[in-house]
Order: C-alpha cells, then sequence, then structure tokens
C-alpha cells in the first residue's frame, strides 16, 4: 500500500491532467460518438502538423541547456555595453523553468550592482517560449511569430532602458 | 622511443558529459510539456464546436486603439500557461477579433505577471515590480498596434 502510494506521488499534475481529459473522451465517446470522432480528427490533424516542429524544438532546448546556465547568466550580467543587452536577450530567451525560481538570482545580481532595466530586460524575454514555438506557429503561422518576436526584442530593451531610469540602481 | 600515449581529453569528456546532460533535462522537460499539450489540445479538438462564436467577440469594439487596449487588460488579469493564451488567441482571431487585440492579449499574458507581482515585490522591491508590470502593460498594447501594422505591410 506504501508502495503504491509512492508511486502514485511520482506521477506529476500533467499526467492527471491528461488522464482527465482522456476520460472526458470516453464520456463523449459513449454519449455522442459522432461529436467524439468530430474531435479526435481534429486533434489528429493538429498533432500531424506539429510533430515536425517538436523534434525542432528538443534540438533548440538541448543546445539552450548546454549554453546558459546561472553561472553563465551571473558571469555574462556583468559584461560592458551592448554586449550585455544581447546576453540579456538571449539568456531570457533560452532560460527555462518559472518565472520565480530566476527572481533569487535576479536579486543577487541587483546586490552586486546589475541594472534594474537588465532585470526587466531578462524577464521581457523570458516571454518569448521556444518550447511553445509549435504551437504558436500552428495558430498563428511563422511569419507573425517572427515579425512578433522581432517586436518583443526590441521592446524589452525600450523596456530595460525605461526601468534604468525609472528605477536607478542601488548601489 | 616511447610510442604515445592514448590520452584521455577531459575537455572532450567535460562536453561528453554536459550534452548528455543537457539531453536528459530536455527530455525530462518535454516529458512534463507533452502531456499538457497533447490535453490541452484535445480540449480545444472537443470545445471547438461548443463554443458560440459570438462570446468572446462581445468584449471588442473593432477598433484600431481601443482593441489592443481591452486585450492587454484581459491578459493582465488572466493566469496560467501561455500554452493556454496562444489556444484562446488563436480562438479569437478564427472570431473575428483584431490581430492588434489578440497581439496585445498574448504579449500581456506572459509579460504583466499580477499573480506573481507580490513575489517580485517581495525579491525585487515594489518601485521595480510596479514599474516593470506597468511598463509591460503600456507596451503590450503598443507591440499589439505596430504587429498588426508591420503585417499589414510585410
Amino acid at each position: 500500500m506504501l508502495k503504491m502510494r509512492h508511486k502514485m506521488k511520482r506521477i506529476g499534475g500533467e499526467w492527471y491532467f491528461l488522464s482527465t481529459v482522456v476520460l472526458l473522451y470516453v464520456l463523449v465517446f459513449f454519449v455522442d460518438n459522432s461529436f467524439f470522432s468530430k474531435s479526435v480528427d481534429f486533434f489528429v490533424d493538429i498533432m500531424a502538423k506539429m510533430l515536425p516542429i517538436f523534434v525542432l524544438v528538443f534540438a533548440l532546448m538541448t543546445v539552450a541547456n548546454l549554453v546558459i546556465n546561472q553561472r553563465v547568466v551571473t558571469k555574462y550580467f556583468r559584461k560592458p555595453g551592448v554586449m550585455k543587452w544581447f546576453f540579456v536577450i538571449f539568456a531570457g530567451i533560452l532560460s527555462t523553468g518559472p518565472i520565480y525560481l530566476w527572481y533569487p538570482l535576479l536579486a543577487e545580481l541587483r546586490d552586486k550592482g546589475v541594472g534594474y532595466g537588465y532585470l526587466a530586460a531578462f524577464l521581457y524575454n523570458r516571454a518569448i517560449k521556444i518550447p511553445l514555438l509549435p504551437v504558436a506557429i500552428f495558430y498563428f503561422g511563422l511569419k507573425y511569430i517572427i515579425v512578433l518576436t522581432l517586436i518583443m526584442i526590441v521592446c524589452s530593451v525600450v523596456q530595460g532602458v525605461l526601468i534604468n531610469r525609472l528605477v536607478p540602481s542601488e548601489t | 622511443m616511447s610510442e604515445p600515449k592514448a590520452e584521455h581529453n577531459p575537455k572532450r569528456g567535460d562536453f561528453t558529459d554536459r550534452f548528455v546532460k543537457s539531453l536528459a533535462k530536455s527530455a525530462r522537460a518535454m516529458s512534463k510539456l507533452l502531456p499538457i499539450i497533447i490535453g490541452a489540445l484535445l480540449l480545444v479538438s472537443l470545445f471547438n464546436s461548443l463554443i458560440p462564436k459570438s462570446f468572446y467577440i462581445r468584449f471588442f469594439r473593432k477598433s484600431l486603439l481601443v482593441d489592443p487596449i481591452i486585450g492587454s487588460v484581459i491578459g493582465s488579469v488572466s493566469a496560467g500557461s501561455p500554452l493556454t493564451s496562444y489556444i484562446l488567441g488563436g480562438e479569437f482571431l478564427k472570431n473575428g477579433v483584431s490581430l492588434g487585440a489578440v497581439t496585445a492579449f498574448l504579449v500581456a499574458w506572459v509579460t504583466v505577471g499580477m499573480i506573481q507581482l507580490p513575489a517580485e515585490i517581495m525579491i525585487l522591491g515594489r518601485r521595480f515590480a510596479i514599474a516593470r508590470n506597468v511598463t509591460a502593460f503600456i507596451l503590450a498594447i503598443l507591440v499589439g498596434i505596430f504587429t498588426m501594422l508591420v503585417m499589414r505591410i510585410v
């Protein structure tokens, strides 16, 4: 019984979510078969279009994990001038994990003298989610995603400059 | 003369080790992400024909300037995975909401963090957190309008 409970604990919430949705489909199958078939056809169509992009995303995530870690972020955040902006942009885009996991590191960087604007630009670029690109491209198209990404990168610098003026560094 | 020894290259070994670790980390991230994406897309497929087309349109006014503001407000107060915002944004577009409004909604969803604002204030300071979120809200509107204009040209 304890072993069973331990195994259950190891199953993440994401699998419970998927199981619930699958159960919902089973229910729909018995209630309205044609509605079930229509939904499954729609889903298969979406997945077929997304699969190749998932492979690309997996490769990009591996490169990101190889290059970007908290030690590298700390090192390059302290570089001077334009290079720092470039690094902040790339680090923001490639960083993974929940945003609140990055707050302590950003607070540490602030204490070491990194301006608030760079922290803001880093957080802004985290909005560009590489792992979710397949879904974004599927819904909005590649051209739109490229345009939006470029505009957001420019805006991250605009926000960084604004924040540097609005919230001066404490050191 | 002694034969040269086949020496172990620590740098190459280190890279291989890091690459395998990165691969494993990506696989772990993907394995957590895929059930959510598949589940969300299954739900979208199911509700695709259930949601009336007029539901979302009522919030928008078909105005170049007002709709991005409404999109930014809805995106700012909404919470959850960016995946949900893509799915909702895609549905908005299909139902006739302007590209500017949808873009403002998508951008505000991921850049304005009302839910994590208390944590952000506690760790990074009140002034920074408020200034960042306010500027992100305004920029979401501008990104919406600008993206729509650029998409008309390109």
